[in-house]
């Protein structure tokens, strides 16, 4: 089974090469993202297997001289392999229309690929060495691609921006595994997860873990580059990166956490349960503030990834707790959801992409009535929207549901700790959900509801069967997944009983496909009855309009809603959509300021409103780092134009120095 | 290994540390060089004696190296450039003797005060060995700091490398294929510096390094 998904990721990056040599052929993007597709699909199959067998493991000559490279396909990684190639299938199929207005498709063709399969490479590591190689690797692929159109100055700061973050997680991932591997130094993870470090050690190494991982996920404060590289890509390699790799940074954050480490201290939990609830309000608190459809959508991903890193500080404090059936509910919580957002965020992406392909633009208040010319794209991102806004019966409300069982399942824990977190997780988790909610009817609304406002986006034309066919597909997922969730908890039990030894009950067995995760007397959902009442209610009031409602037709002059001038300038915007919310929320959180201007009296110039936005977080956080080090660099630049001989003394000096010190401590 | 083969080995590596010394306070350049030839004679004597120790045949052609390279040809050489620059009546103005040799004194404490309780475990001829050859390491970046000249920072950096070769010969087992590459690269790095000097002469009429700073303009 290894060997099978070494020999995929092999292919992948020898499609890699076969993109770099064929970009300017007319058959280069059929080639590349075609391969892509077949081989993200064996992958899936893959990952589906690797859930019911036990794990595989493989060796190979590779990399560091008589070390060698260690691979395992356990069930986590099975997991994950599906979670990433159902992603990169997709996205493939998509790539394969969206590919067609690629303006320079020698800057994505190549690389592509070498990304996918870093992606896959990262998840079947098993040891450090290798894992931080697929890691890099991931990195630097997709760093090329979010350069991809370099013309555009904010495209290169925000590959800057993202270089720079990704070398610090790699930096913090690097010592983490440095202090699992301990004195022995044995970088396998076998070895590290036997010797099951506790005490300090383990929670450094988890606090660098959450480091790490939690700047490619986009944990706050440490998602300053995500909404500024995200959207820079091309849309379905935006996909991939807000829905699959921060999924591969949780995957090193739960293997980490979960796998190589034993018990950590309970503090930790509650330090990963305040960054998931700041992250999850924050996240979709800056997501309302956007224009930018894509911007939105990547905070969006803050936002969720706020919300699987609820689950999982969850799934550690009831492992801290000896809790082993609350930690595999928090876990698969957080699992599921990791699964339901790759499908709605990739489908919303897609979306996305679909609307700057018609219309040339992402700013939102250049869109408006697309409901009329992209029929399918509408319904499609509608059903995202829904499902992001975790309504029933899709699957976004099945993983948030879980996670409030988990957070309900246990408010009696002990430490004082869980007793101020756990209830404030609870209302920060309620408030990110009924946020996101208003950010999406936002996003819908404004983009594809009301009525144009500019000539492309009236002109726009639906988008070809490629891209609709990748839509499509993920629409289906969403709505299966919503539908029936017991399957994917069952198919989730071989992960959580790998890296907690527990396992949820069987959901499959009971009627209606019903889930009853911890007793019945608790709670259970149904999505299939949900949406058979749903499709059931639709139909027969629709059914009824048809039969009972008058057939008679009647012309007359439509309702203005008040405003007799039709312009569409007259319409809601983005900004005035969110007025609300931003004056209640981000007055004080992101220091939104509003200055209106008015002209005296007699004066006929418009009124004006001012709208300013400031981020503390990189105020405070990013600015005094980045000021400092151009200050050191500032300073140390005097050292590069010294004499030959004072470098000599410097060196010279230098060993002086050293020896003194080495003679002084004996 | 008797008293007496430890004895004349570490009088061997003293005499080099002396020799170092000496360098040290030569402002002439010729007598400089010739201090330099003494310098590797002394050392090739201590490989010669620490190859008869050691039962190591291999040691005599380091030793061998040691005298016709660094003894007779690199001095014979450098004299030549001397010559030919027109240096050989210039006396450098260095920093003062008396504190040079006070450093120079200093170093040496320094590095037996490091080696010898790091290397208490080892064999007493090699100990001793190290503990002198760092000194003359140090000594020799010494004289590449406190001198103007770039002939006489070249000596320098020759002594320095006499220092390590004395310092690998006192350990055993040290592979010949490692003693003959030192003394190429040695080599490949003295044409280096020669032709640099030439040219760096050609252009600027001098050697002294300090007008090449005031050529970039940066003298401090």
């Amino acid at each position: 089974m290894a060997v099978l998904v070494l020999l995929a990721i092999a292919g992948l990056l020898a499609t890699g090469v076969a993109g770099g040599l064929r970009c300017r052929a007319a058959d280069g993007r059929v080639v590349v993202y075609g391969a892509s597709l077949g081989i993200s699909v064996l992958l899936v199959g893959v990952g589906v297997a690797a859930l019911a067998l036990p794990a595989a493991t493989l060796r190979l000559p590779l990399f560091l001289p008589w070390i060698g490279a260690r691979f395992r396909v356990d069930a986590l990684a099975g997991f994950f392999l599906i979670v990433v190639n159902l992603g990169a299938a997709t996205a493939s199929l998509y790539g394969l229309g969206y590919g067609r207005h690629e303006t320079a498709p020698e800057r994505v063709l190549p690389f592509y690929p070498i990304f996918l399969g870093g992606l896959n490479l990262v998840v079947v590591a098993a040891d450090a060495f290798g894992f931080l190689f697929a890691w890099e690797l991931m990195s630097v692929a997709s760093w090329a691609l979010v350069i991809a159109h370099h013309h555009d100055p904010r495209n290169m700061r925000a590959g800057f921006l993202y270089l720079v973050m990704a070398n610090l997680s790699g930096l913090a991932l690097l010592l983490a595994f440095g202090l699992l591997a301990g004195p022995a130094g044995d970088y396998s993870f076998a070895a590290m997860a036997a010797s099951h470090a506790a005490g300090g050690t383990a929670a450094l190494a988890l606090a660098l873990a959450l480091f790490g991982a939690g700047a490619k996920a986009g944990l706050i404060p440490l998602h300053a580059w995500l909404p500024e590289a995200h959207p820079a890509a091309p849309s379905h390699v935006s996909a991939l990166m807000s829905g699959v790799m921060t999924k591969v940074a949780i995957y090193a954050f739960v293997r980490i956490a979960f796998d190589l480490l034993g018990a950590t201290p309970w503090w930790e939990a509650v330090l990963v349960l305040a960054l998931g609830g700041a992250t999850a309000v924050l996240g979709v608190l800056y997501a309302l503030m956007q224009r930018d459809l894509k911007r939105l959508l990547a905070y969006s991903t803050v936002e969720n990834i706020g919300i699987v890193f609820i689950g999982l500080g969850l799934a550690l404090a009831f492992r801290a707790d000896d809790d082993p059936v609350g930690a595999t509910l928090a876990l698969t919580a957080a699992l599921l959801h990791v699964f339901n957002h790759m499908l709605f965020k990739s489908l919303l992406f897609m979306g996305a992409g679909a609307v700057q392909t018609a219309t040339g633009t992402r700013d939102m208040d250049q869109l408006g009535g697309l409901i009329h010319r992209l029929r399918f794209t509408s319904f499609a991102v509608l059903v995202g929207c829904a499902a992001i806004s975790a309504l029933p019966p899709l699957n976004g409300f099945v993983s948030e549901w879980l996670t409030f069982q988990a957070i309900l399942l246990r408010p009696d824990l002990p430490q004082w700790g869980f007793k101020v977190m756990l209830p404030a997780d609870g209302a920060l988790l309620a408030l990110a959900a009924a946020l996101a909610a208003a950010c999406f009817v936002k996003a819908f609304g404004i983009t594809f509801l009301g009525r144009a406002r500019s000539a492309a986006a009236a002109d726009a034309v639906e988008v070809d069967g490629f891209m609709r066919a990748a839509m499509g597909g993920l629409v289906a997922l969403c709505l299966l997944g919503g539908i029936l969730p017991g399957v994917l908890i069952d198919a989730l039990a071989p992960v959580a009983r790998t890296v907690l030894g527990a396992r949820l009950p069987e959901q499959l067995t009971l009627p209606w496909a019903s889930i009853v995760p911890v007793g019945a007397a608790r709670s259970s959902y149904d999505g299939l009855l949900i949406f058979l009442f749903v499709a059931m209610a639709t139909s027969l009031t629709v059914a009824a309009i048809h039969r009972f409602a008058s057939h008679a037709v009647r012309r007359a002059p439509a309702w203005d809603c008040g405003f007799p001038n039709p312009s569409p300038v007259t319409q809601y915007t983005a900004d005035s959509f969110a007025q609300p919310l931003r004056r209640v929320f981000a007055g004080s959180l992101l220091g939104a300021h509003e200055v209106v201007t008015l002209p005296p009296p007699g004066d006929t110039a418009p009124a004006r409103i001012e709208k300013t936005l400031r981020d503390p977080i990189w105020e405070y956080g990013y600015a005094p780092v980045v000021n400092g080090v151009d200050r050191l660099a500032g300073v140390l630049n005097k050292l590069q134009f010294l004499t030959i001989r004072r470098y000599l003394s410097l060196v010279f000096l230098a060993l002086i120095a050293l020896l003194l010190v080495l003679a002084l401590w004996q | 290994m008797g008293g007496f083969g430890f004895d004349v080995a570490h009088m061997l590596a003293g005499l080099l540390v002396l020799a170092s010394l000496t360098m040290l306070y030569q402002d002439r350049l010729v007598t400089l060089i010739n201090v330099l030839a003494l310098h590797a004679l002394i050392l090739s004597a201590s490989v010669a004696w620490q190859a008869h120790l050691q039962h190591a045949p291999d040691l005599f052609i380091t030793a061998a190296i040691a005298l016709g390279f660094k003894a007779a040809f690199i001095p014979w050489a450098l004299r030549r450039i001397v010559v030919r620059l027109g240096l050989h009546r210039e006396i450098e103005t260095s920093a003062g003797i008396g504190p040079t040799m006070l450093a120079g004194m200093g170093l040496v404490a320094l590095s037996l005060e490091v080696m010898l309780p790091v290397t208490a475990a080892a064999d007493p001829v090699a100990r001793q060995d190290i503990a002198l050859a760092l000194s003359v390491v140090l000594i020799g970046l010494l004289i590449m700091v406190t001198r103007r000249n770039a002939v006489s920072q070249v000596v320098g950096f020759l002594s320095i490398d006499d220092g390590i070769s004395l310092a690998a010969t006192g350990a055993r087992g040290m592979p010949l294929v490692v003693e003959i590459s030192v003394a190429f690269s040695v080599l490949v790095a003295f044409i280096v510096i020669g032709i640099f000097l030439f040219r760096i002469r050609e252009r600027f009429d001098t050697v002294d390094l300090g007008v090449l700073d005031e050529f970039r303009g940066e003298r401090r």
